[in-house]
């Protein structure tokens, strides 16, 4: 391999990485949804599946899959004063760690981490844990994500309605 | 716990209005985990599921856990998740392959239809134990039918017939299968199971409620209005945004262009309220006109033209299954408690249709099932509203009298909505409540349509 490749191929690194999930992280919690929005590329997937190891979202439903599109409009629902099942708002807190790179190709780099999640809304407080796989491009101030993956511990649950976005 | 003699029962059920109680009332849901549930025709799962002797799979029935599965001569068979030793359940995996099911806690081992088959350290038992007796089994459901696919059970010994409990509604499950080219549809894509804090029968009442898109989908109809089609898609979101501004259709046209049917032992459907291309079958996508091709070569033209004439929306059997054909998705209701149920929803794949019509099944089942859909949140969030509104010590009546004196005789033998926003389906699944839980059978709706 040269020189050359390895440096296009090196990826970000992984402090630039948990800086940026940390920051993801806190636009989530502070509902911040359209600069979260923003950190997605136009064409950018976000994927929660509804089964342990899914493979595609295609052919298997999943708690959100979203295409850039839908993205747009499920965040645009969040800030309707007309969305009943935000009515009140829930509050989260997101601890995001156990960051590692696990790749990076052709300008791609994919990360996986750690969070939890505790939100709270109407007297009820749920938890919420998992793994995050961020497929990121871009550097510095202008890392987008191009897929984002959410495997919740406990996706095949029975779960009452999830609105924020994890 | 207060108990409730037939009388309470009986004026709790006015024609146009009932008490808030049959939500709210532990004792009440008790009555009806008996009386309903342990004796209608209950839906538990597809035969796809279980195509081979052998095959098994776990499902809730009302609050029993059950396996259904398919003996050695290929008979469906329902048995409680119960050892007949100590109690234990005995099948642990959700679904799979068995010879026969054992229990691990002491080896007690069943065939296929829930015989014993083999009792470790066998000796010192009483007399009257006896390994061929129903009590040594795994108890067995008595009575289980299965309609074009679709298994059916009822715990009650006898009754009615599962023909006669579908009635005019087998033409909905009919409809399902049809549409397939090759004639077959099966279970696949995934489940979703979603939660909601309040009473079962809100459910149904509301899958075919045609008044409330307006209001409870308003943030989900206005986000999708303004989404602008030059975004990136992958046809999943297309579907879902499509999807949801139908929902924002105008009450002139739930009043004039769409339909509500119900039928004897509380069913009902609502008819299809989509004018988009891609949401019903059209010559003008060519997805669409591809499947309509091969429909067409397999049924031939006129059997096609009869197919794709039957336009329903949500199909509704009383008291635990929804279903709908066009985008082949299915839910299963789930009691947990008076105040908390489960749904479990299911997608089909036609047979013989192209790939991508199962693809835009699942993209619809990901934006009207899903637990964290657009819109289904928000229809959970009411179900929740309703659940509190109902509990707090207020009103004691609620009101389902919307249409109730517009409603039509119906030529199979229904009663219909004048138009969609007719609250007759709600009213018709208390007239089978009361059916069940009293063994009244007239109703009050069907009598005043017929007089």
């Amino acid at each position: 391999m040269t020189a050359t490749a390895t440096k296009i191929d090196a990826g970000l690194s992984r402090s630039e990485c948990e800086s940026f999930l940390v920051h993801e992280a806190r636009l989530l919690d502070d509902a911040r949804f359209d600069e979260w929005l923003a950190l997605f590329t136009d064409k950018a997937h976000y994927w929660v599946p509804s089964e342990p190891k899914q493979q595609s979202p295609l052919d298997t439903v999943s708690l959100m899959y979203d295409d850039r599109r839908l993205l747009e409009t499920r965040v645009r629902r969040l800030s309707s004063p007309r969305i009943y099942s935000q009515e009140p708002r829930s509050r989260t807190s997101r601890i995001v760690t156990n960051v590692t790179e696990e790749g990076a190709n052709g300008g791609e780099t994919l990360v996986r981490s750690k969070f939890t999640i505790v939100e709270y809304r109407r007297e009820e407080q749920r938890l919420f844990a998992g793994t995050y796989f961020h497929t990121l491009v871009g550097s510095g101030r202008n890392i987008r994500i191009a897929f984002k993956r959410i495997d919740l511990v406990n996706c095949d649950a029975p779960m009452d309605g999830l609105v924020v976005p994890f | 716990m207060q108990t409730h003699s037939n009388q309470d029962l009986r004026n709790a059920v006015q024609p146009a209005r009932v008490n808030r109680r049959l939500y709210t009332d532990p004792a009440i849901f008790e009555l009806e985990m008996e009386r309903i549930f342990g004796v209608a025709w209950l839906y538990v799962g597809h035969e796809s599921q279980v195509r081979n002797p052998g095959d098994y799979f776990l499902t809730q029935v009302g609050r029993k856990a059950m396996v259904v599965t398919r003996d050695e001569t290929g008979k469906l068979r329902v048995l409680h998740n119960q050892c007949a030793h100590r109690g234990a359940m005995v099948v642990a995996s959700d679904c799979g392959h068995a010879k026969e099911f054992q229990c691990v806690y002491h080896g007690w081992t069943y065939h296929l239809d829930g015989r014993l088959k083999a009792v470790s350290l066998n000796h010192g038992y009483p007399q009257d134990f006896d390994t061929k007796s129903p009590k040594t089994s795994m108890l067995q459901v008595p009575r289980v039918e299965s309609y074009r696919g679709f298994i059916f059970i009822s715990q009650a010994e006898s009754g009615q017939s599962l023909k006669d409990y579908l009635g005019h509604m087998a033409t909905s499950i009919d409809d399902m299968v049809d549409r397939a080219p090759d004639g077959e549809i099966e279970m696949a894509g995934g489940v979703f199971r979603h939660a909601y804090n309040a009473n079962w029968k809100l459910y149904l009442e509301n899958l075919c409620d045609a008044a409330h898109p307006w209001f409870t989908h308003r943030s989900s109809i206005d986000a999708a209005q303004q989404q602008s089609d030059e975004v990136y898609s992958d046809g999943t979101g297309e579907i879902a945004i499509r999807q949801m501004r139908q929902n924002g259709a105008p009450y002139s046209f739930w009043e004039n262009q769409v339909g509500i049917w119900t039928y004897p032992n509380g069913h009902s459907y609502l008819g299809d309220y989509h004018d988009d291309k891609k949401l019903v079958a059209s010559m003008e996508d060519p997805l669409f006109r591809e499947y309509i091709g091969i429909l067409e070569a397999k049924k031939g033209k006129e059997e096609v033209k009869r197919i794709l004439e039957v336009r329903r929306w949500n199909s509704n059997l009383y008291p635990n299954l929804s279903f709908m054909s066009q985008f082949q998705q299915l839910r299963v209701v789930h009691p947990i408690s008076v105040n908390r149920t489960v749904v479990s929803t299911y997608n089909f794949r036609m047979k013989g249709a192209p790939e991508q019509m199962f693809r835009n099944t699942i993209s619809f089942a990901n934006i009207v099932n899903g637990t964290g859909s657009l819109v289904l949140t928000d229809d959970l969030e009411i179900y929740n509203r309703i659940g509190i509104g109902l509990g707090s010590d207020g009103a004691d009546w609620i009101e389902i009298g919307r249409g109730y004196l517009s409603d039509v005789r119906d030529e199979f033998g229904g009663l219909k909505g004048k138009n969609s926003t007719s609250e007759v389906y709600i009213r018709n699944m208390f007239d089978a409540w009361r059916g069940y839980m009293l063994g009244d059978e007239a109703s009050a709706s069907q009598m005043k349509a017929s007089a």
